[in-house]
Parts: structure tokens; sequence; C-alpha cells
């Protein structure tokens, strides 16, 4: 049986919806297709792992469900009861901003993409409750502390611009950053790579008791199957755009079935 | 009836080489709740990759794994990834031959986790988490320690702790006894007692099946292509 011949059941003992249902999204840049029908359903509470190549379109499908560019093609939904039905790419810029500060998070590989780096870190967590239109003073601090604490950054450093701070410390007010309105869809875009060992897996620990903990949805991208194995429910692979196997992460780590996964797998140390 | 495994098969295509490689096929078996299932072979001709199979760890090729869960009949073998995860969250355990410690979680938070899952308090499930390695006669003094640096018989104590503290409808138990001494081996035979009574199927692969007499109900002998072990052990190799 070919891996396009098979097609599982659709869930059936589940009751719960998908948080997420993205289909069919392609994007263009030029004359180059960098994403080709990508579809992902994703349950509330769920973690899945995205793997693959550089230039594989990994880090695009995060950057379009961060609503941060616009797709060439597609749907995106959330069920999150105000966005019921609404195809999230068809909203205005205000809306995508709206929908961004309240209900995605995200952390990218480089923290210059994500943080304002000469601004104190608890002014960086605040902003994203300022976008939420909180305007007390003590409300904001109090909150900003309560995100970094729960990240495990040392609170007493909390007004420390990030240039000043450790790649690892950095990476966690990226993540408080994130969860500070707590949203219901956390995007990683390879959170631990250029971290050492001790301080990447301060993150992941970090990362499993907040999703456990807030209940969020994650998609995490990385190239480091590690990672993956520790974090993810289920497993996307991609390469040139495409999706070219998907499901439980330990059947596609352990019985890959697409040649280039298989390759992948045999390639980890 | 709990499981029922029809014309169950498994084939690994291995694209470098670009040839199926078969593991097991043809397999038919039922097992009802309450009995323990042996599964007996040659090295090599599939015993735990029909666990993995069951487990959905493995894609299997071809054939059928009815499971009787409290939601209804389901084929393990073309349930959606989803069913799977959440049979596996409630109803089905897998009992591995290692531990997976991982960083920064101690022994005690490892066993407890399952319980703390399924909404119990934190106190009442580091206190069953206690229990379960007592039972399993791991020091105390390494409770709070980190098992990445634990011995292979101490890592399987907190493995056997982990995969058991909690009933489940199926438990599939890949060799569980491997690396362990005689006072573990007491105490997981003792384990699976309870759980039998409780009316827990189970389906296992034991290094040395004397160590469950008087516990196994049915054999499920399985004969398989002992031509191709050494590629399937290059792929067990790979798998980890």
């Amino acid at each position: 049986m070919s891996l396009l011949e098979m097609t599982l059941d659709a869930p059936r003992l589940l009751e719960m919806q998908p948080l997420l249902r993205v289909n069919n999204l392609c994007k263009n840049y030029g004359g180059i297709r960098a994403l080709e029908n990508v579809s992902l359903h994703v349950y509330p509470g769920e973690v899945l792992g995205i793997v693959g190549e550089s230039g594989s379109g990994k880090s695009t499908v995060l950057r379009l469900l961060n609503l941060e560019e616009p797709e060439t093609s597609g749907t995106y939904q959330l069920e999150i009861p105000e966005l019921l039905g609404q195809n999230l790419f068809e909203l205005n810029r205000f809306q995508k901003r709206e929908t961004r500060v309240h209900h995605i998070g995200i952390v990218y590989q480089n923290p210059h993409l994500g943080l304002r780096m000469h601004k104190s870190s608890s002014g960086n967590v605040a902003e994203r409750l300022i976008l939420a239109g909180e305007k007390r003073f003590a409300e904001l601090r109090r909150a900003a502390r309560e995100s970094l604490q729960a990240s495990e950054f040392p609170i007493a450093r909390m007004d420390e611009p990030p240039i000043h701070l450790s790649g690892g410390m950095q990476q966690r007010v990226q993540l408080a950053k994130a969860i500070a309105m707590k949203p219901k869809l956390l995007l990683l875009d390879e959170p631990t790579t250029g971290l050492d060992v001790s301080v990447q897996a301060l993150v992941l620990d970090t990362l499993k008791r907040l999703q456990f903990e807030l209940e969020m949805t994650m998609i995490l991208v990385s190239h480091d199957l590690g990672v993956i194995r520790t974090l993810a429910d289920r497993v996307m692979v991609m390469r040139g755009g495409r999706v070219v196997e998907s499901g439980l992460t330990d059947q596609v780590l352990e019985d890959p079935q697409h040649a280039y996964t298989q390759q992948l797998v045999h390639a980890k140390l | 009836m709990i499981l029922k495994l029809e014309s169950f098969s498994k084939n690994f295509f291995i694209h470098h080489i670009g040839r199926d490689v078969p593991a097991f096929g043809g397999i038919n078996a039922t097992l009802e709740a309450g009995k323990l299932m042996l599964v007996a072979g040659a090295n090599g001709v599939g015993k735990s990759t029909l666990l993995r199979c069951i487990h959905r760890s493995y894609l299997p090729s071809a054939g059928s794994a009815w499971f009787e869960s409290t939601q209804g009949l389901i084929d393990l073998a073309r349930a959606s990834d989803e069913d799977i995860a959440w049979l596996r969250r409630r109803e089905i355990g897998y009992v591995a031959q290692f531990l997976r410690p991982r960083p920064r979680v101690s022994a005690l938070e490892l066993v407890a986790e399952p319980l703390f899952h399924l909404g119990m308090s934190r106190p009442r499930s580091l206190e069953r988490a206690e229990e379960m390695l007592d039972t399993f006669g791991l020091k105390p003094e390494l409770w709070q320690a980190y098992p990445s640096t634990f011995s292979g018989g101490e890592q399987q104590k907190v493995n056997l702790a982990r995969a058991l503290i909690r009933p489940r409808r199926l438990l599939l138990l890949d060799e569980p006894t491997a690396s362990l001494d005689t006072q573990a081996r007491a105490a997981l035979k003792t384990r699976l007692e309870h759980l039998k009574a409780d009316g827990v199927a189970m389906i296992g692969v034991f290094h040395h099946p004397e160590d469950m007499e008087g516990l196994i109900d049915a054999t499920l002998e399985i004969r398989g292509t002992e031509l191709l072990d050494p590629i399937l052990e290059e792929l067990e190799y790979v798998a980890y």
C-alpha cells in the first residue's frame, strides 16, 4: 500500500472540533511556489510538529498562520466564538492585528524578529497587553511579571533590554510576550536552535508545562527530531513546499513511509 | 472481546534498498478482557513489531486490529491519528523495553504524570507514584533525581511504575522484565495479576516467559522469515 493510497478513517471517537483548520494553502513569492496545497487540522491542546529541510516551507506556514503575510490561496479558520466560520485570510489588517494580539502567540528562532532589543524586557511583554487595550500601569507591570515568571525568566532582570541578555533569556522574553494574552494558539519557529543543551532543556520543559497548564495548542517547527519527539503529538513532514507525510510522532519517526522521511530519520545522529 | 486481529500484516518498504521487507503476515487472534496472551517465536520474527503495530507506532500494512473501546468498536489499523492519540491517553498502554527520560523531570514526576494528566490532584498523584516506585523497589533517595543517569534496571523500574500506574483496557508489554532484578520481576508479576483481576487485557513479549508462569492464558506463535533478521535488526537500531 503506498502512502498516497493510504487513507485513514476520519476521527470517530473524538467529539471535539479542531481548533485550527487550514485547507489548500498556497503561497508564491514571485514566480516561486513556496507552499503547495498545505492542509492541516490541529485539535485543542495538541502539539503539531513540522519538520523538513531548509527551504521546505516550514517557516512560511508559520508566518501565514500568524497573519503576517498574505496567502496566495487557501482558507484558515480558528474555532473561537467570535471567529467561527470566518476565513482569517479575508480579515482586514486591523482585524488581523486584533486576532494576532488576542489569539495567536509566536516565538521566532531569531529574537530580533520578535523583540525590540533596546526596550526593557518587561516593556516588550507589556506591549501585547497595551495593544489589547490595557492602560493601567500597575496592571501591565503585574501581568508582565507573571508572564515572565511563567517562562522562568529571572525577574530581577526584567527591566533590562533584551540586547543585554543571553540567547536563552531572550527566548524566554519572547515566550513571555507570546503567552502574555494566554492565546489559544502558540507558534514556535525553531525555539531552541542555537541554545546550549541545558538551556534547551529548560525551554522545552517550560513549553511542556505551559502547554499543559494553559491548554494551548502549539505548532512547532524544528529540524531537531529530539525536540519534536519530546513535545509533538503529531508530525508533518515537508519538502519543497508540500506535505510528504504526516502522522503520530512515534509512527513517523519509527516507521517512516516516505523516502524523504526515511532519509531524514536515518540521518539522525 | 477486547482485541481481534484479522489477517494482520506488516511489511517495511525501505526506499534506499528499494524493496519490501516482510515482518509478519496473516495473524489471526482474539484477546478477551482479563486475559494475558504471550507472543512467542524466534528472534527477529516480528514479536515486538506486532505490538508496535497494534499500538500504531508502526503502521500496519494489511488486515485489521479490532479494538472494543468504551466508545465502540474501532479498527486500530485504520483509525485516525487523533483517535489513536485519544486511545493511548485513555485505554491502550504500551510498556516499552526502555524508559525515555525527559530533561529536568524527576523519577517521581515522570511516574505521577499520567495521573495528573487525567485530572487527579498533584498530592494524590505523587502519593500514588511513591507507592508504585516503592512496589518496584526503586531506592527512595532516587525518587527526586533525574532518571537519565540511572542504571538500566533502575530506569526500567521507573518505566514500569509509570506505565502501570493506572489500569487500561489493553496493555501491550514489550519485554518488560528485561534488565530487572528478582524483586522487581516479582513485583511486576503481582501488579499484572492485579490488573488481570481488574479485567485488563494484555498481550506481551517476554524474554523469560517462565517469569510469568501461571498468568499466561494463551500463546500466539509467530513463524517468520528468519532470513530477513539482519535487515530488521538494522531497522530497530535506526528506530532508536
